[in-house]
């Protein structure tokens, strides 16, 4: 049976899985019945100077999927509302009651150096395993000079990176916002100012849904909204882009990744690590279906890598970086087409409103109503794959290599390119 | 011979039977009309659309459902089908769009279509302005006969064109099958009356009750009076057994007992048997035998003389009887009935076989059933006697009123539709018949 026994920045871990900072992190009562249900570790719901803010009532927002599927959802909450001894406290309990668990303290004080100062060593003396500096809430905070508003600017995440360096001997995680344009420049002042590792994404600004009543974005609070940070499996393929690209950069390739967004099943782990995470960190899974899921996020994981020969995660770690990589690396000579098994097909004909409609009219429809049959068209198919996105059975179309017999042409070297490159 | 007769009333408590009498089918609740529409697929060139009579855009309706558009998807039902509320109800969809449903494979089953289809209609925003518009005027006067599913739909597309339509109706109310014939369980509520409200609400709409046919009106001065005619009379003969003692007492037709039932106040005042034998075996034997158990006999038998594979109910239908504890005796062909001008005490059968070139052969077996009720639902037929002789319109092999492709008669301005022409007898196709003749009446009327 693989080991899912990991190591992180130095900190051992039972498993790769940690529940990110957020509700499910906030207080003891929960964290304790995360460790129970076997969670790795946590990383506690981020701590602030006194006062704590205060919430608001009305705090999530949802995208729902037609038959109430959650595709993804948001939050207005601010970091904790408790005050900061009383989580201090919980915490040094904890860690002692659990100490094969890791607990991280994520933290998010005024961008001055004092605010760093003071209550750095106050969490260290706790004997929590390491820090996770929140630079993304985007929503709230930002208002207030911190979260996002200080992850959007390299500057400051070198700097504070560097102060949390200075003022503290525990591994410095940098949990990095989507909201900017190129997630390699805020990971690259987390690398200089010294940082551990970087934790991503955080949520995403978002609206969910508009209440067409009453006019009001949703959550709304008193008949008036604001955007909110969205999670949930809706931000995966952002997360993983995110994570591949720190991943890929040479210049913060050397950085360990802790993955966050839309992880909801150990499928989605392993995605996460193949692409350049050493662990992850799931909240929205959890909030949805409890902290059960642990189980099976464990089990799955490991059945897999038991199947694919790997005795623990590093075996797979980054695997699938080197085939991520510029579109002008791409083989333009490579071809596939789709290929519809007529055993499987239900003959609901969306292959073909989609291919006829919006695509490359690939799909040949014969026959009439009660005996009707779609099959594609060699010559026309550009292996665009929409199609088998369309189509409701698994296993009606499948996509296949077509041998060209030509070797790899990619635009770099591609003839039709003016500003190519010779091989 | 001597036998007590076992017919009576409150067989049942008041209230069992009221029971025994719901709704059939309930209504889909707001979550399973979520899931249930979920599951459309929205096909390309939907086989349902070309399953229904009516050509219903069934994924276009379910996904307006979806999105939760529930007066465009009723919309969308009622532009094709102004009676898409009672089909809904008692359409066969399991032999008609749900049968064409890509899902209906060996590992999934058919959309609920039927289903969508009534909570659409019910969800119809009647604070809304009526959802259809009446042309001007065009002076043109058209008498429709009978004011069943045909002659309905005929007539409301008629007003929406600005004609002006007066329908003759035989009975006391209009709805034709659908208040007189549908199995109770299937149309509750009065739902055949709120429809028709529903269908005047166009306005231009005049009807002539209690003017039977022949007797109240003429077809002759039908014409004279009218720019054109559409005859939706329905079949009014049942199909006779022609054996020694049908004449007795307590040998009824099936569709009579089905009316009596449905207009009646009190189902427990209704006299039920104790033994009942239905021979047939389409949907009005099923209906009379399953509302029979209901309201209290003991042992109800379906006898039919071919085999089950023959049956012209549903296997839907069928599963009804059973689930209502209905007996099912197959390849038995009725000899006679025995009993004298007081009832009757049995019926005897013979046994047949299918022989190997499909025809039905005698063997040399009598089956003997105790009854004291004999319900005879093996079809009808046109009656034709309301057309008198003075030019009547011809008929078709089947005695049916012979029709072109354009619903018309061989008679000039003279139309047709619903039971009375040749066709499946479904209230879905009645409605057609009634559309795509008034499409053919306007066109016309407006060529005059």
């Amino acid at each position: 049976m693989a080991n899912l026994a990991c190591e992180f920045i130095g900190i051992k871990s039972i498993n790769p899985f940690w529940l990110a900072s957020a509700p499910p992190t906030d207080k003891a009562y929960n964290v304790v019945r995360a460790f129970e249900a076997g969670w790795g570790g946590v990383v506690w719901k981020t701590l602030g100077e006194d006062p704590a803010p205060i919430n608001v009532s009305s705090r999530y927002g949802v995208h729902y999927g037609q038959n109430r599927q959650v595709l993804g959802f948001n939050n207005i909450e601010l970091i904790t509302d408790r005050p900061l001894q009383i989580n201090l406290d919980e915490i040094t309990q904890v860690k002692k009651d659990w100490p094969d668990r890791v607990i991280i303290v994520s933290l998010m004080v005024p961008c001055e150096e004092q605010s760093w100062k003071d209550i750095l060593p106050l969490v260290e003396a706790t004997g929590a395993d390491g820090i996770e500096l929140n630079f993304g809430c985007p929503h709230g905070m930002p208002e207030r000079g911190m979260g996002a508003a200080v992850g959007q600017v390299p500057e400051y995440i070198e700097m504070v990176t560097r102060w949390c360096k200075q003022y503290c001997s525990l591994p410095v995680i940098v949990k990095l916002t989507p909201n900017i344009t190129d997630v390699r420049k805020p990971a690259a002042a987390a690398l200089r100012g010294g940082a551990d590792a970087v934790s991503l994404i955080n949520t995403i600004n978002s609206i969910t849904s508009v209440n067409l009543e009453t006019m009001s974005p949703e959550p709304s609070v008193d008949g008036k909204g604001t955007h909110g940070g969205y999670c949930g499996s809706a931000v995966k393929p952002i997360a993983l882009s995110m994570v591949s690209e720190i991943a890929r950069d040479p210049e913060t390739a050397s950085l360990p990744i802790s993955g966050i967004g839309g992880v909801s099943n150990w499928r989605d782990a392993a995605e996460f690590i193949t692409l350049g995470a050493s662990n992850v960190q799931v909240c929205t899974a959890a909030m949805l279906y409890g902290f059960g899921i642990i189980n099976d996020l464990c089990d799955g994981l490991s059945d897999w890598m038991d199947k694919k020969g790997y005795s623990n995660i590093n075996d797979f770690s980054r695997a699938a970086i080197p085939n991520t990589t510029d579109w002008k690396h791409l083989n333009m000579n490579y071809k596939r087409i789709a290929r519809i098994n007529q055993d499987n097909c239900i003959q609901c004909g969306r292959c073909f409103a989609a291919c006829e409609d919006t695509s490359h009219q690939a799909i040949l429809k014969t026959g009439d109503f009660d005996n009707r049959e779609y099959s594609v068209i060699d010559d026309e198919c550009v292996g665009c794959n929409l199609c088998q996105v369309t189509c409701p059975e698994p296993n009606a179309i499948e996509m296949v290599d077509v041998d060209t017999g030509e070797e790899h042409l990619s635009w770099l070297h591609h003839p039709a390119n003016p500003y190519r490159e010779e091989k | 011979m001597s036998f007590t007769h076992e017919i009576k009333s409150n067989r049942l408590l008041e209230d069992e039977i009221t029971d025994n009498f719901h709704d059939i089918s309930p209504p889909l609740t707001d979550k399973q009309v979520l899931i249930e529409s979920e599951r459309c697929l929205f096909c390309y060139d939907a086989p349902c659309i070309n399953a229904c009579p009516t050509d219903i855009d069934v994924p276009l309706f379910i996904r307006k459902i979806n999105t939760e558009n529930y007066h465009g998807a009723a919309k969308e039902i009622l532009e094709k089908n102004i009676l898409g509320g009672s089909c809904a109800r008692v359409c066969p969809t399991e032999t008609l769009c749900q049968q064409a449903c890509v899902r209906n494979t060996e590992h999934d089953e058919p959309v609920a279509i039927g289903k969508l289809q009534r909570f659409a209609v019910d969800h119809l925003d009647t604070t809304q302005p009526y959802p259809f518009d009446r042309a001007a005027s065009t002076g043109k006067h058209v008498a429709i006969v009978g004011a069943g599913p045909a002659g309905l739909s005929c007539a409301h597309r008629l007003a929406r064109d600005g004609h002006k339509v007066t329908i003759y109706e035989a009975a006391a109310k209009s709805g034709g099958l659908n208040e007189y014939g549908i199995a109770l369980y299937k149309l509750v509520d009065d739902y055949a009356q709120k429809e028709i409200d529903f269908v005047l609400q166009i306005g231009g709409i005049d009807i002539k009750y209690q003017h039977a046919l022949g007797k109240d009106v003429n077809l002759n001065q039908l014409r004279e009076n009218h720019d054109a005619v559409f005859l939706s009379i329905g079949m009014g003969n049942v199909n006779a057994l022609n054996i020694p003692g049908e004449q007795y007492p307590n040998v009824e037709d099936a569709v009579a007992y089905v009316s009596e039932l449905r207009q009646t106040n009190n189902l427990a005042s209704l006299a039920v048997g104790k033994n009942i034998i239905v021979i047939g075996a389409g949907m009005t034997a099923i209906d009379i035998a399953v509302q029979s158990k209901k309201l209290g006999a003991e042992n109800v038998t379906i006898v039919y003389r071919r085999n089950q594979s023959a049956m012209g109910a549903s296997e839907h239908e069928q599963e009804l009887a059973y689930k209502n504890g209905v007996s099912f005796v197959f390849n038995a062909q009725p000899k006679q009935i025995v009993g004298d001008e007081n009832g009757i005490s049995t019926m005897e059968f013979i046994r047949t076989q299918q022989s190997s070139n499909g025809k039905l052969q005698c063997k040399d077996e009598i089956i003997s059933m105790p009854c004291d009720v004999v319900f005879k639902a093996i079809g009808q037929q046109l009656d034709s006697s309301p057309f008198g002789n003075d030019n009547p319109p011809a008929l078709d092999q089947r005695g049916r009123i012979a029709v072109n492709e354009q619903f018309q008669t061989s008679l000039d301005k003279v139309f047709a539709g619903g039971d009375c022409i040749n066709g499946k007898d479904l209230v879905v196709e009645a409605v057609d018949h009634g559309n795509k003749a008034a499409l053919a009446i306007h066109q016309q009327l407006q060529q005059d």
